[in-house]
């Protein structure tokens, strides 16, 4: 006993509880909000501001109305068609450059890297002034086409692809040459394989953020058939007087594919934060 | 099948000239070994015939035809690279028919060709495995079938065993020259492995700085080397080199080397006075007590390494370290006393100041 009431203050480790129990009160913050959320939309109206945790009488007629509602159902297949055809587009042309980039000598190809890597620096509120501009003058307001544009090729996409193509051995690339390739041929059927692990990442990023992009759909369009699930889950609490129960139904069916890709994904995510922190 | 010419080929990176003009013949179906250290441009020049690198100077010609400007996929050559460069998203069959997707033929035959060179080279049972699931030597299989299967005029070959431990590059080497004597196609081979050189080849191309220094068959290289660098490229263990005096009186060379003067032959032809005379260790010998050789040395052992067949003793001598061959069942002890001898016929001179063969 003694030599056990010794041994325990050795095992006390301050620094270690203090560590977990700021996690905890990070997870605990981050939680709360989504366990609102998914409570808020199983109350009825009068419940709303009563911040029970548990409803009192749960009902699933929130889901009923909105999903009986049409606009939510086209704004969730906007999200879902504008997030897939950016993502798509992401994973072709981010990796297109990428590997151009790695795997090409060529006159200005620093520069050309540069550039693209300054992009980064310049936050999205910035570049919604320009984005504007080139839509209006081109004729892309209030169209799909518009809504997607700006995210159709990114530089952190670019950037991650580089990064990964310049760890596939030349040799592949030079195997295939020798089998007679031409050089798309070589990227999309040799080297693209051989980043998948990066290209999910890519395409889990990718997915996620225009699924719950808000301020560029927002300033973008106008007619509501274009809206995304973000501004149109915004557009109601305008137009309904501020109805929480519907709005956090419709936030919490908006969650569902986020959370299926988490799930499905998960290791490909946690991967991809790594891959993108170690390479970034 | 075809040969390959090289006339005054050149190779420059920026400012930095990497190969300097090298002419060279490869008959047809003859296998040639380009050997030499790190970065004297073998793999480059092997490269430039393959097409992966543009050539600054002179002329490739594979099969009669100038080939300075086309495409690799161009030139009917196959290539094997050093990490294999098997494609690991694909089976053990995509890999190997994946050098026929050019070719116009259908599926099934196709098909047969990748069995007939899975067969050849004992990757049937494997054909529907990935890479991951193989063994090092199943690996460079799988390649040389790639290379295989389009019945290329020429084989390329770049270190394709280095990455293997001994026994399996020991039986790598086997399969790869019976492999040539069955197929006769003409094979260009490059390794820094001059056991792999003498093994394989049928003439051996030594390089160093981005120049060739000497090219003939294997026991050419071993027995008359051009130069001190060959002579101590070539051959295991390295051939011992002593700087030696040659003193001339009324005709005759002498080597004051050793116990005693070497009387050199009268074919040895002017020599200068200053030498270095090189000596193979399994010619080098101990000698057993007063024994009479041509060269004698005597020193004291340092290092014992037996080898089974043979036993090689580090003998303290000049300052340095010479290797000899001793009796494998009754070596000489460390610290011993030894003379050692050698014939005159086992010794091949070379001048000090240019370090080239008399």
């Amino acid at each position: 006993m003694a030599a056990l009431s010794l041994a325990m203050p050795s095992r006390f480790q301050p620094g270690r509880i203090a560590i977990w129990l700021l996690l905890l009160a990070g997870g605990v913050l981050m939680i709360t909000p989504l366990l609102f959320m998914f409570s808020t939309s199983l109350k009825d109206a009068s419940e709303v501001y009563d911040l029970r945790l548990v409803p009192a009488h749960p009902t699933l007629d929130n889901y009923v109305t909105v999903l009986s509602d049409g606009r939510f159902l086209r704004w969730f297949g906007n999200s879902l068609g504008i997030a897939t055809a950016v993502t798509l587009s992401n994973v072709f042309f981010d990796s297109l450059v990428g590997y151009t980039l790695a795997k090409f000598q060529f006159r200005g190809r620093y520069i050309v890297f540069l550039a693209i890597l300054s992009t980064l620096m310049i936050p999205t509120e910035m570049l919604v002034i320009p984005w504007y501009v080139m839509a209006r003058n081109f004729g892309w307001l209030d169209t799909y086409w518009g809504i997607m544009f700006p995210g159709m090729m990114t530089a952190f996409g670019t950037f991650l692809m580089k990064q990964f193509f310049e760890t596939v051995p030349d040799d592949f690339l030079e195997a295939a040459r020798v089998d007679g390739l031409n050089e798309f041929s070589i990227f999309w059927r040799i080297a693209m394989p051989l980043v998948t692990p990066a290209l999910s990442a890519l395409a889990i990023f990718t997915f996620l953020s225009n699924w719950t992009a808000f301020i560029w759909p927002l300033i973008v369009t106008t007619s509501k058939e274009l809206y995304t699930l973000p501004v149109g889950l915004s557009s109601f609490a305008v137009e309904s007087q501020i109805q929480w129960e519907l709005i956090m139904t419709g936030a919490a069916l908006a969650t569902l594919p986020t959370l299926t890709v988490f799930l499905v994904l998960q290791r490909y995510i946690v991967r991809g934060v790594v891959m993108a922190g170690l390479k970034g | 099948m075809a040969g390959i010419e090289l006339q005054g080929l050149v190779k420059r990176y920026g400012a930095t000239q990497v190969v300097h003009g090298i002419d060279l013949t490869v008959a047809d179906g003859e296998f040639v070994v380009f050997v030499g250290p790190s970065g004297c441009g073998k793999s480059t020049t092997l490269r430039m015939i393959a097409g992966l690198e543009d050539i600054d100077g002179g002329e490739i010609s594979i099969g009669g035809k100038v080939v300075n400007r086309l495409e690799p996929k161009d030139r009917n050559i196959a290539m094997v690279f050093q990490n294999y460069a098997i494609y690991p998203h694909m089976s053990v069959a995509e890999n190997i028919g994946f050098g026929l997707h050019t070719a116009k033929l259908d599926k099934a035959e196709k098909r047969k060709r990748v069995e007939q060179v899975a067969g050849i080279l004992g990757l049937e049972p494997l054909l529907e495995r990935r890479p991951s699931a193989l063994s090092g030597g199943q690996r460079q299989r799988v390649a040389i079938g790639r290379a295989m299967v389009r019945d290329p005029t020429v084989f390329l070959f770049d270190e394709p065993l280095s990455n293997l431990d001994a026994q399996l590059r020991a039986q790598m080497r086997l399969e790869i020259k019976r492999l040539h004597q069955r197929l006769g196609t003409t094979i260009v081979f490059v390794t820094h492995d001059q056991v792999e050189a003498m093994t394989l080849a049928d003439r051996i191309v030594v390089m160093r700085d981005g120049r060739i220094l000497q090219v003939g068959a294997p026991m050419e290289l071993y027995e008359k080397p051009a130069d001190v660098f060959t002579a101590r490229f070539i051959g295991s263990p390295t051939m011992n080199v002593l700087p030696g005096r040659v003193v001339t009186e009324a005709g005759i060379a002498t080597l004051a080397l050793g116990e005693k003067p070497v009387a050199l032959p009268t074919t040895v032809g002017t020599v200068p006075a200053d030498v270095l005379v090189g000596v193979r260790p399994q010619q080098l010998r101990v000698l057993a007590g007063d024994e009479p050789a041509d060269l004698v040395l005597t020193g004291s052992v340092a290092v014992i390494e037996p080898l089974g067949s043979e036993t090689f003793v580090h003998v303290e001598f000049g300052g340095g370290l010479i290797l000899a061959s001793a009796p494998a069942k009754s070596p000489p002890a460390v610290g011993a006393a030894v003379r050692l001898g050698a014939p005159v016929a086992a010794l091949t001179l070379f001048d000090a100041a240019s370090e080239r063969a008399l």
